[in-house]
């Protein structure tokens, strides 16, 4: 298959990455590779950096330290029209779904087609057509957004990411704030957007069924840094404690939440 | 104290070249950019000229007219004095077409629409919009700030004359049913001391003034942080900061035309 032959070359390569806000080192030293048509997941608790390390791999932000290549050029470097062209090659799909208010579900999925191409209106069409009814939702093109679901918007806003039929497609916590049977959907649908048009998969999640479900590789990420890279299987089976505590969900473990905040014995000087 | 204030100034500075940087952006998009064949989308731009424009008629028409109404008696009760009740006409025309026609009609706009800008852009700024436009690489300021710019530097001017007009029919109600002038000859008096330069001084303030309700509307919304609160504070310092521009502009326009005997 062209998938495992490509798979060993990375698409996406993070060396030595670190990012900063307001002095606080919210990135630390990161690397890792993410190969050809995999799907790669990243997974932590809220606040571990993951959702940093996605807007870092889409330039939304840039490292203080380190390179981040998107297919061979490194986007914490460019800017402007360059960026954007390697921008045009993925899409994302969003946290909050991200679709434009004042726009229609079809304006929303064909706003890409519509900037960077000069197609027809008439094959804009079919290709919104088609985008619509792989996420399952044609018949809603007329619907605003505030009209839909949330997790309709999910979708669209799926249909949205790979308009443009991008080789790389980012998931921001895809199934948060579903309900598990929808969460299953779009489950469904990210693994067979990437076997079946060959994308590269990177999900953001702390959602242990969906990763178990489709993922390839998984990344922990803790305080940020990557504790380890492992495939679903030696996940269940790893004997790192913070593994473990993460996907069991425990409170106690070496992922301390109570530790952080101040004990009532420091208030008093204890 | 004195932390507070560096900050406060480092602030401000920041906001001017934040501004100034967004007006070289919008300038870049407005001309560089339909060579590049990425010109604003028309269907935006008259959609926008139809919120920003149609839209806000009625209330410049009230306010304006009202205005007219006041200027007139304030103006009669003074001139009476004299015995110059005639004048009341002229000095509601000049009065209203150098003067209270741009700005008022700037500041309910100011209100109105440079509110709605930063609420709107700021809630798109919020809840990730603006950052999938740029993950789709689109220029958000092309895309959004752009047409918007475009919509308010045409309809402010127009919006400026419906206000001069409206406002000289105020003054001619009162002139008429209430001073008891004759119709033709209070619409006499009113164009016998209005000149074009009356007018074109006016219509200039709205062109600047239509470009700061833009900018900081534009400015607001883009760089919203912080949730429904953070929409809240743009929204209301857009208008705020969008007033105190005005009036400043107003004063320093007015000064040059002043001086320079125009």
């Amino acid at each position: 298959m062209i998938k495992k032959d490509s798979k060993d070359e990375p698409i996406i390569s993070l060396k030595n990455v670190s990012k900063y806000f307001h002095g606080n080192k919210i990135i630390d030293n990161v690397s890792f590779d993410i190969l050809h048509g995999e799907t790669f997941v990243i997974m932590g608790c809220s606040g571990s950096g993951k959702s940093t390390l996605l807007r870092l791999m889409t330039g939304i932000l840039k490292p203080e330290e380190g390179s981040i290549f998107v297919k061979g050029k490194d986007i914490s470097k460019i800017r402007g029209e360059e960026l954007d062209e390697v921008r045009k090659t993925f899409g994302m799909l969003f946290q909050y779904s991200a679709l434009l208010d004042s726009l229609t579900v079809e304006d929303n999925v064909s706003l890409p087609l519509k900037e960077h191409t000069r197609l027809a209106q008439e094959i804009i069409d079919i290709i919104i057509k088609m985008k619509l009814s792989l996420v399952g939702l044609r018949g809603y093109e007329k619907h605003y957004p505030s009209q839909i679901s949330g997790g309709m918007r999910k979708r669209v806003g799926l249909a949205r990411a790979i308009a443009l039929d991008p080789n790389i497609v980012f998931y921001d916590e895809p199934t948060s704030g579903l309900d598990p049977v929808v969460g299953g959907v779009i489950d469904k649908l990210i693994k067979e957007l990437s076997e079946k048009l060959l994308i590269t998969s990177v999900v953001i999640t702390h959602d242990m069924q969906s990763v178990f479900n489709i993922a390839d590789r998984v990344a922990m990420v803790h305080k940020g840094r990557i504790i380890d890279v492992t495939t679903p299987d030696e996940l269940r089976s790893s004997q790192n404690p913070y593994i473990q505590q993460f996907i069991n969900g425990r409170p106690l473990g070496p992922i301390d939440f109570f530790k952080e905040d101040i004990g009532i014995g420091e208030i008093f000087g204890l | 104290m004195i932390t507070i204030l560096g900050k406060t100034i480092i602030n401000f500075i920041k906001n001017i070249s934040g501004v100034i940087k967004l007006l070289v952006d919008i300038l870049y998009w407005l001309i560089i950019g339909p060579f590049k064949g990425k010109a604003a989308q028309r269907q935006g731009i008259f959609n926008q000229m139809i919120f920003t424009g149609l839209r806000s008629m009625p209330i410049v028409f009230f306010v304006t007219i009202f205005t007219g109404v006041v200027l007139a008696m304030q103006s009669a009760y003074q001139l009476q004095k004299m015995g110059a009740v005639l004048y009341v006409a002229s000095l509601v025309a000049v009065s209203l077409c150098r003067e209270l026609g741009p700005v008022l009609t700037a500041l309910v706009v100011a209100g109105r629409v440079g509110s709605a800008f930063a609420a709107e852009l700021g809630t798109m700024k919020v809840s990730e919009q603006i950052e999938a436009l740029e993950t789709m690489a689109i220029n958000p300021v092309r895309f959004l700030a752009v047409p918007r710019f475009i919509a308010l530097f045409f309809m402010l001017p127009c919006l400026t004359i419906l206000g001069n007009l409206s406002g000289m029919v105020g003054g001619y109600l009162v002139g008429v049913y209430s001073l008891n002038i004759n119709p033709d000859l209070y619409i006499q008096t009113t164009f016998k001391y209005l000149e074009i330069k009356d007018i074109y001084t006016g219509i200039t303030k709205s062109f600047v003034f239509a470009v700061i309700i833009a900018l900081i509307g534009c400015f607001e919304g883009l760089n919203t942080k912080g949730g429904a609160e953070g929409v809240g504070r743009a929204t209301t310092r857009s208008v705020v900061i969008s007033f105190i521009l005005i009036i400043l502009a107003d004063c320093i326009i007015t000064s040059i035309f002043y001086f320079s005997k125009l």
